[in-house]
């Protein structure tokens, strides 16, 4: 089977060059299609006044990025190929369960702690983060402080505990408080239906991306993606996706970083001097006039400034909290970080893994936002959301720029690297996802539910193996199947729905002693239908009514003008039109759950649903308690304190 | 889990062992709120008091950068009170409830 590795590799890569080839022909077609299209509405607000630091004329704005195709393939080539080694190595000293689910506990704590940065680093932090700096300032900066913050959870309340309680799942630990197979299923579901929802987000992001960067058509990224991560986890299992994880941090943090040096580099490493620069910038000052929807230059309004103020895109203090709130405890439950500190000897390494992350994405972070307002300055946010409405491009056409600019062969490099870093950081996350949902099937739900934890090595290796790649397989076809779904919110709702049900029932587990089962399955059970019942009535769904009311209102807007014989270019006559038919169609339409207008009036649910996930779990346990469960908190208790009996748990 | 059944209750009754996770949980608990509060306070300002945030510290660098900054600052600090504390104080009065243990020297 394992000689069947490179080929398939092989086979992959060539399929990706012909749609990139096909592809290739299609987009000439395209370009001669649009130039006569109506440009975007974002780029109507193009600067008009000449841009002193770009010099950019107004002319139309780029709807594509310029590529070097053979350069930028060959860097996808080379890193499948090298990701491709590890695993065919790592597969060859996967044989128990302990390594494929573990890595054999032979992960050292700095190794780790890169392994953690490289799974919590998503395509999402990297491009996303980057690109709401570039197109909203400030709000960037402020995001991007959450995520990070989910680390402090980690370290004083996840890491060690785990490590010292813990196995392979969180199944492992809970079921050192009840032996009810009731609670290691539920425990188990609940770890597939997070990771499904996060894996699901990276996916159809993954596949979006690609997209842009090889201008492959969307189903076939998916595919491609997919199938790269299923041959990982499957060969190569935890060990291989630890490297590959670890590679793809090193990259990532080494391309933030020669990013920032060039960028800062032009302004002799002067921040207030970069800073004074984006204040200035003639195009930002347009864009910011254009968020702020003021018609007309308000005198005195220093636009520039604005941009280095909070409040563009994230508006509401509550919906900002309640998402604090999801980052903060939803991160420490998430079932594939928390497999990671399975893979350490011990307590003292799984601390210092976490604070060599901690460093790693902290810095990154820091770096990521000035990424994005260098990409601001320089490319400016028109032409950032004119290739991509959300602006993930920022940090990709940042580094073509300071590499030297399009066409040059600097330029090309670097924008190749920068895109195959972004692809294996896909690769990665994806397949540590794919190995966490694995776990819960495999290990919680058929070896120790179904079969008592009586299979031998062998079945529960084939077992996880199978259920690797069939949780793939679905994973492919549930991503082509969302192509067209908003599904931009499916991550943070995964941290918004573990925050409710896996905190509260991990926190309790580890430190109160009355809790038991029927405190355990409640809070999961609760908390997680809860959180995701309340996003179904949030304004993150999709009201056509009030889509409609918008539409109407810009139908109205233009007839007046129109009825006052103002109306005169074409793509006001194209926007009416557009706006008519958005009304005609939406005018009558019901949300998914058959609702005109939201119930609920914030976009994250965290701030309702994680007390309501505590209490869940409090009242399951007074309601349905055991006196006998009450006892094995001691045995708990003592072991992720101290770590006592852990070698037990790792030579299981 | 284990071969043998262990006195668990009798283990969590040592006075070191309630020592260590007494002291541990009053450590962890005190810097996790400690953390949490500036945290929150970053989008509470950031809502509530625009004119604070907006107010120009450096140039054109304004209050939201640093505190931004700061609560990166606050985090790495939480994660060097942590390592140190647990290096100095935590590990060696593990190691010793773990000998304990493993002399049988309970009840």
């Amino acid at each position: 089977m394992k000689r069947l590795f490179i080929p398939l590799i092989l086979c992959m890569v060539l399929c990706q060059v012909q749609f990139a080839a096909a592809a290739d022909r299609q987009e000439v077609q395209v370009a001669t299609s649009t130039t006569s299209s109506p440009v975007p509405l974002t780029a109507a607000v193009a600067p008009s006044v000449k841009d002193p630091v770009t010099a950019k004329p107004a002319a139309p704005l780029a709807k594509e990025m310029k590529t070097n195709k053979a350069i930028t393939l060959s860097m996808f080539f080379a890193i499948i190929l090298f990701t491709g080694y590890i695993v065919v190595r790592a597969a060859k000293s996967t044989r128990t369960t302990a390594d494929y689910y573990a890595a054999g506990g032979g992960i050292s704590g700095f190794q780790n702690g890169w392994a953690i940065a490289g799974d919590y680093l998503s395509a999402a932090t990297f491009l996303g983060i980057a690109g709401i700096t570039s197109v909203f300032g400030a709000d960037g900066f402020m995001y991007a402080v959450g995520p990070f913050f989910s680390f402090v959870t980690i370290l004083l309340v996840i890491a060690e505990p785990c490590r010292n309680a813990g196995k392979y799942t969180l199944g492992d630990i809970l079921s050192l408080r009840s032996a009810s197979k009731v609670v290691r299923g539920t425990a188990a579901l609940s770890a597939v239906v997070v990771s499904t929802f996060y894996l699901l987000g990276q996916m159809v992001g993954a596949g979006k991306l690609m997209q842009l960067l090889l201008g492959i058509p969307y189903s076939a990224s998916v595919i491609g993606v997919g199938v790269l991560m299923i041959l990982y986890v499957t060969f190569g299992g935890m060990k291989a996706t630890t490297w590959v994880q670890i590679i793809k941090a090193f990259l990532l943090v080494l391309s933030g970083l020669t990013i920032t040096f060039l960028l800062l580099w032009k302004f002799g490493f002067n921040l207030f001097a970069f800073y004074d620069a984006v204040a200035s910038s003639p195009a930002i000052q347009e864009h910011v006039r254009g968020l702020l929807k003021h018609a007309t230059p308000q005198p005195g309004f220093d636009y520039g400034q604005r941009f280095l103020e909070p409040g563009l895109i994230l508006k509401d203090p509550l919906d900002q909290i309640s998402l604090g709130i999801a980052f903060a405890l939803g991160a420490a439950g998430l079932p594939h970080i928390m497999m990671r500190f399975f893979t350490v000897p011990n307590a003292q390494a799984a601390r210092k893994s976490v604070v060599i992350s901690m460093v790693l994405i902290g810095a990154f972070m820091i770096m990521v936002t000035l990424i994005g307002f260098g990409a601001a300055l320089f490319i400016t946010p028109q032409q950032i959301t004119a290739v991509d409405k959300g602006g993930n491009m920022a940090a990709p056409m940042i580094a073509q720029f300071v590499g030297g600019g399009a066409g040059t062969l600097g330029g090309d490099l670097f924008l190749a690297f920068v895109c195959a870093v972004a692809f294996s950081t896909i690769i990665a996350v994806v397949s540590g996802l794919i190995l966490a949902v694995s776990a819960a099937v495999a290990h919680d739900f058929y070896v120790n539910v179904l079969k008592d934890g009586k299979p031998d090595q062998k079945e529960q290796m084939k077992i996880a193996r199978i259920s690797a790649f069939v949780i793939g397989t679905i994973a492919i076809a549930l991503g082509i199947a969302c192509e067209k779904q908003n599904i931009a919110h499916l991550v943070v709702l995964a941290f918004a729905v573990v925050a409710s049900s896996n905190f509260p029932v991990i926190l309790f587990a580890l430190f109160w002693k009355r809790f038991n089962a029927g405190g355990i399955v409640t809070g999961l059970t609760v908390g997680a239908v809860f959180a995701i019942g309340v996003v179904l009535v949030s304004p993150t769904m999709t009201y056509p009514k009030k889509i409609a009311a918008d539409a109407k209102k810009v139908v109205e807007q233009l007839e007046q003008k129109q009825a006052s014989g103002l109306l005169s270019a074409d793509k006001e006559v194209t926007a009416l039109a557009k706006a008519r038919a958005d009304y005609a169609k939406n005018k009558d339409g019901k949300s998914l759950v058959g609702l005109d207008a939201p119930l609920f009036p914030l976009k994250n649910p965290a701030i309702l649903s994680v007390p309501v996930g505590f209490l869940a779990a409090i009242a399951g346990t007074f309601l349905f308690g055991t006196r006998r469960e009450e006892e094995m908190f001691d045995e708990l208790y003592i072991r992720q304190n101290t770590g006592y009996g852990m070698a037990d748990a790792s030579e299981h | 889990m284990t071969a043998q059944r262990k006195d668990w209750a009798s283990l969590a009754r040592m006075p070191k062992f309630i020592e260590l996770h007494s002291r541990k949980k009053a450590f962890l608990i005190t810097l996790w709120c400690l953390g949490s509060a500036m945290f929150y306070l970053l989008p509470i300002c950031a809502g509530y008091a625009p004119a604070f945030m907006k107010a120009k510290v450096f140039g054109r660098l304004n209050v939201t950068y640093f505190f931004c900054l700061f609560e990166f600052a606050m985090t790495w600090a939480i994660a060097i009170i942590y390592t140190h504390r647990s290096n100095t104080y935590f590990d060696p009065l593990t190691k010793e409830v773990l000998s304990d243990i493993a002399r049988g020297e309970h009840a």
